[in-house]
């Protein structure tokens, strides 16, 4: 399999169609490919027209864990396996780019959706390596489990070649996450009422399908269209763009997916309300099997009204004002 | 001839740093009108009716800001600025400017502001509004506002002219003009601006608008007078 690691997606699929002649095949491409590398030194081949700009792999590291990754082990992955899309220069414009819908990540721009951080800041790099082994569901990036640990790493460190505010700006800080409350039938009934007054529905739709007055508008910050998430489209497995588990939705809206309509909410919600929010939105995704869905058929499907236990007992008192009568 | 003309500007700076009174000390003032010939778009009125609360605001439909005019073809929202010729004197301004979200609408429509200078945003709106500033040069970020809810404070580090959007309301629509400089004005109301206090020097005036582009005049200050500069950009109907 390494020998056929440097070609090209193109033949690949070729000899997978014929497969007699694959291993044929592949020896004469790989002698071929051999002293095409040497002649080229590693560069990709030409476009029709003029030379490639050249590219200077800064010596770029990223910290996972215990492992150190290297931008410059990762530069024959990131040819082979990302440029495709993400292009030679990391600029989205990989020869599929026209075809794919969402577009390619850009990291010229280091705007990035998935992130443990506050909008407007740089992702951690464990944010990035995450992703990478995630993938995005609903669009065309897989889910990239064939890389060892220090190629993922790897390839984390490479994508920070491509904007320079991986030199000036550190990571942000990641948000402060409280434990995860039960759930339970008030919380569930609390999340509906934050959905409905932070005006979620007015893109996810009052049922979270997707379907809200503002969805059919939505374009990202490259002015292409883009649909707000659908809770309740996919079974029991469906998954979430920046993760599957409580904490991912609550980073999610927590932090906000930068690049796209869906905005950060940290200033507005508290820590435990979050909570609230999360339990509820796992109850729009009607054809999962998980605890709040239970806790929502013990009450026969019925979300009760909110009712505030504790109706702003530090705002109430400060001045004569009315109940109600301030904002 | 340059370091002269530097010397001067360093030793009424430091004048008048000491005697803290720079719009007495500077009596240089450029000022004029921007207006524009040819048909300049037809601006659409907005369909807010999917924001009853906004649109229970305006009387009558608002029409898009895209193109705003006056009288005797004045040319509105241009941002008219020093764009060489003051050093930058690094003074951010202090006081923070507002861009409030009001009837679903951005007041200013252009905000133009100094870099690294605070502004708050603010929402007297009954519904939510997302922020969504669209840089490229400088840092993007995205937040929601609630009704109700405190000013979202925030500031750019660098020069850039940056579109601001609201998700929700698509059709809002507005610009925030970050500078290096601190002397600029909008043309409001008939197309007037007006550049005070400033130093004796050489300057280019630009003047820019989100359609119509940018145009630029050079212009001599040599003490206590008023020079007039005046714009006038080609308007096109697409």
């Amino acid at each position: 399999m390494n020998s056929l690691k440097p070609m090209r997606c193109i033949r690949a699929i070729l000899f997978a169609t014929i497969p007699g002649s694959a291993i044929l095949g592949s020896a004469i491409v790989g002698l071929v490919f051999a002293a095409g590398l040497t002649a080229r030194a590693f560069a990709q081949e030409a476009p029709e027209v003029g030379p490639l700009r050249p590219l200077v792999v800064k010596p770029m590291e990223s910290h996972i864990g215990n492992i150190t990754g290297h931008a410059a082990d990762a530069k024959d992955d990131y040819r082979r396996y990302c440029a495709g899309c993400h292009g030679n220069y990391g600029d989205a414009n990989g020869e599929n780019a026209i075809w794919l819908d969402p577009k390619p990540r850009d990291f010229t721009i280091a705007t990035f959706k998935c992130r443990s951080t506050p909008t407007g800041t740089l992702p951690t790099d464990e944010d990035i390596y995450n992703a990478i082994g995630r993938g995005f569901v609903n669009s065309n990036m897989p889910i990239w489990n064939v890389f060892t640990k220090q190629e993922r790493a790897d390839l984390v460190a490479y994508i920070k070649i491509f904007s320079p505010r991986w030199e000036k700006e550190k990571a942000g800080d990641p948000i402060k996450i409280p434990a995860e409350p039960p759930v339970t039938l008030e919380s569930i009934s609390h999340g509906k009422a934050l959905f409905t007054k932070l005006e979620c529905w007015k893109c996810h739709g009052p049922a979270g399908q997707g379907d809200g007055p503002s969805a059919s508008t939505l374009t990202d910050s490259k002015d292409n269209p883009i649909r707000p998430y659908n809770f309740a489209a996919g079974g029991n497995d469906s998954r979430f763009k920046c993760g599957n588990t409580n904490q991912d939705i609550y980073k999610i809206f927590m932090t906000g997916v930068d690049g796209t309509p869906m905005p950060s909410f940290a200033d507005v919600i508290q820590p435990n309300d979050a909570w609230d929010l999360v339990h509820f939105l796992r109850t729009l995704q009607v054809n999962r099997h998980g605890k709040e869905n239970e806790v929502l058929m013990a009450a026969h499907g019925v979300i009760p009204p909110y009712v505030d236990k504790n109706p702003a007992p530090a705002a109430a008192p400060a001045d004569n004002k009315s109940p109600g009568g301030g904002q | 001839m340059r370091t002269k003309q530097m010397l001067l500007a360093l030793l009424t700076v430091l004048v008048c740093s000491s005697l803290m009174c720079p719009s007495l000390m500077f009596a240089g003032t450029v000022s004029g009108k921007v207006t524009y010939t040819g048909t300049p778009a037809h601006q659409k009125p907005i369909d807010m009716s999917k924001e009853p609360s906004c649109a229970k605001e305006h009387a009558t439909p608002i029409v898009t800001e895209t193109v705003v005019t006056g009288a005797n073809n004045a040319l509105d929202n241009v941002v008219v600025y020093v764009s060489s010729g003051v050093p930058d004197d690094g003074q951010v301004p202090a006081q923070a400017v507002t861009y409030t979200q009001k009837g679903c609408q951005y007041i200013p429509h252009v905000l133009p502001m100094h870099v690294n200078q605070e502004f708050d945003i603010v929402n007297d709106d009954q519904t939510s509004h997302n922020i969504h500033p669209l840089p490229k040069v400088n840092t993007e970020w995205n937040k929601s506002q609630p009704p109700g809810t405190a000013p979202i404070k925030e500031k750019y580090d660098k020069p850039e002219f940056i579109e601001v959007k609201c998700n929700i309301h698509p059709w809002m629509h507005g610009w925030f003009v970050v500078l290096k400089t601190s002397h600029y004005d909008v043309s409001t109301g008939g197309g007037d601006f007006k550049l005070p206090n400033l130093p004796p020097g050489k300057y280019t005036i630009t003047a820019w608008h989100e359609k119509y582009g940018t145009q630029t005049a050079d212009v001599a200050i040599t003490g206590n007078e008023t020079k007039d500069v005046n714009f006038t950009f080609k308007a096109t109907a697409y």
